[in-house]
């Protein structure tokens, strides 16, 4: 039992302990009175070199097989630190930011009114979220959540980060095939500046047939890069209090440019 | 004193297993012993009783569901992670397991938590190769043999006095299926079965087996007592008991360097290759959740096996304990 006591303080080295004392003590889903560091239900504690190995491993795994999806999560949270830091910061300045940060909201479908979006107008932000969804079958609870992350606060910013990106594909008007992805992932990367998405975009590409290249590169591409540098934060956006908005009205509010005429014909060939 | 207790215990023991034998409920035997704290009396029920699951404590009833689901999940992954977690190590566990059996051709094996059949396929490479070397043996002694005599010697043969058979055993059936899988893919057709069934309570009669085997599969036992008691009943007497498991390692150092290992690497690999750090956390915390070299030797002593001996493998960290039923 000393033994045990001895590991899980090592594991706990580099968790901030008194933010525990300030958030109130975390309970586990089971019952167990071992304190181990954990700060929030999903959460792992992991020390440096963990998390090095974490960060290496599922780095080669992600590039090995881009369909695991958890690896592209693992590798984001934890090379992610400086970039959420920063991230959190523009929320915290902003105002609406801010109140999500207090808040929590989460995008999962036990929290949206379904019958209620889909009852909303057309080019309303709820309704074409909601045909997003069912036209490229897709769930937002298939995100994975966030372990790895040693910090509460920052935790949740990276869990908003991956639930609002489905609301970017609807923003931005990208489909869900691999143009569309490289497409978003450069936007984010020029928004959050988190490795990972920086890591995508610079990847991505490799993937790309030559068309579909030669497309991101003349157009997509420039145009995901300025949107993404010069729009408002996207994780500033109460969306769920914004269902009823006119989707150009939010685009206009966020300063992001519509899309480049041409993705919707290369779209109809790649898809 | 703890002597007269014991042998006191095992006399109880015999007249449990004479009277028991038709109903497989959970009868718990007082099972004092030096090292283990858990003592149960002969209640029927287990209510509000806990056990180990890694370093959590949980209700006795959810830790086979809990198990359960830890290896369906790595079932796919488990053979790769083995090998990427022991270096390919096990591989030569497993072998030095075979070597301990170093069964002769035409017995039964049962593979208990058998999963994905590592130990079974080596036991019939074995006994085929110690067929074959028999078999090459009797017919160098034969002098100066015609080449008819020889090509007799050769068909008569080959139905073989009795074909080696390995039942694999396992509660789990996403292991079975990629055991399954495994031998299609080595072309293995005969002589392997695979059969779903919970270590505590085997779906096969007294009696059957030459050789029980349970390869890193007994501590997720829930109660090991009653797993060694089912390994018992089911072995033919002159037939032996092998465990292949993790235990204590008995040197510091190497202890340190083994749990730094254990506790920083393993889930780290878990994740990455198999998707689950959970299950990999559970599997490196369940092995110091075990007994000792010496206190399960007792306890397979308490189960009626004599002779009971174990070996230490790499310093330790796997020990393989055999008893025979006499």
């Amino acid at each position: 039992m000393m033994l045990s006591r001895l590991l899980r303080s090592f594991l706990t080295i580099h968790c901030r302990r008194s933010y525990t004392v300030l958030t109130g003590q975390q309970h586990k889903s089971t019952d167990s009175n071992q304190y181990n560091g954990q700060l929030y239900p999903t959460h792992i504690p992991t020390n440096p070199v963990q998390k090095a190995l974490l960060a290496v491993g599922s780095g080669v795994a992600a590039l090995q097989n881009p369909y695991r999806h958890d690896m592209v999560a693992v590798l984001g949270e934890t090379t992610g630190h400086q970039a959420l830091i920063k991230l959190r910061d523009r929320m915290r300045n902003d105002p609406e930011g801010y109140t999500i940060l207090i808040e929590r909201p989460r995008i999962r479908l036990s929290t949206l009114d379904l019958t209620q979006m889909s009852a909303l107008p057309d080019g309303s932000l709820g309704r074409e979220y909601l045909r997003f969804l069912e036209e490229n079958r897709v769930t937002p609870d298939s995100r994975a959540d966030v372990k790895f992350v040693d910090n509460e606060e920052l935790a949740y910013v990276m869990q908003r980060y991956r639930e609002v990106h489905d609301l970017l594909h609807t923003l931005l008007g990208m489909p869900t095939n691999m143009l569309g992805e490289v497409a978003v992932k450069w936007f984010e990367a020029a928004q959050t500046g988190l490795p990972m998405c920086i890591l995508g975009a610079t990847l991505g590409p490799i993937r790309l047939s030559v068309s579909s290249l030669q497309l991101l590169l003349q157009s997509l591409g420039p145009w995901a890069l300025r949107s993404g540098g010069r729009a408002r934060c996207v994780l500033n956006i109460f969306y769920e209090r914004r269902w009823e908005q006119n989707l150009d009205e939010l685009r206009q509010e966020l300063n992001i440019d519509p899309p480049p005429l041409s993705i919707f014909q290369n779209r109809k060939s790649t898809s | 004193m703890a002597a007269s207790i014991r042998t006191l215990l095992r006399v109880l023991c015999e007249s449990t297993h004479n009277i028991q034998h038709v109903s497989r409920s959970r009868i718990k035997h007082s099972c004092c012993n030096a090292g283990i704290t858990v003592c149960r009396g002969y209640s029927g029920g287990s209510e509000g009783k806990t056990t180990h699951f890694g370093f959590e404590t949980v209700p006795e009833e959810e830790k086979a569901e809990r198990v359960y689901k830890v290896f369906e999940t790595v079932a796919k992954k488990y053979d790769v992670m083995n090998d990427a977690m022991s270096l390919g190590t096990h591989r030569l566990w497993k072998d030095a397991l075979l070597h301990i059996m170093n069964p002769q051709p035409g017995l039964r094996l049962l593979d208990t938590a058998g999963g994905t059949g590592d130990i079974s396929f080596r036991f019939l490479e074995y006994t085929r190769l110690m067929y074959d070397r028999q078999q090459r043996q009797r017919v160098r002694s034969i002098q100066t043999p015609s080449w008819q005599e020889l090509s007799k010697h050769y068909k008569t043969d080959e139905e073989g006095p009795r074909q080696s058979r390995a039942v694999v055993c396992d509660i789990n059936k996403e292991m079975l299926k990629v055991g399954k899988q495994r031998a299609e893919k080595a072309g293995i057709s005969t002589g392997i079965s695979w059969v779903v069934g919970d270590a505590e309570e085997l779906p096969f009669d007294d009696n059957q087996f030459d050789l029980y085997t349970i390869a890193f599969g007994i501590r997720n036992v829930t109660h090991i007592e009653q797993a060694l008691q089912e390994a018992f009943r089911s072995l033919k007497p002159g037939g032996r008991f092998l465990c292949l498991e993790f235990s204590k390692v008995s040197n510091p150092l190497l202890a340190r360097l083994y749990d730094a290992y254990s506790f920083q690497m393993i889930p780290v690999m878990g994740k990455v290759i198999a998707g689950d750090w959970k299950s990999y956390q559970y599997l490196v915390e369940s092995i110091r959740k075990f007994p000792d070299q010496e206190t399960f030797k007792d306890m397979i002593e308490d189960a009626g096996f004599l002779c009971v001996q174990y070996f230490n493998l790499t310093g330790g960290i796997v020990a393989i304990h055999s008893g025979f039923k006499l």
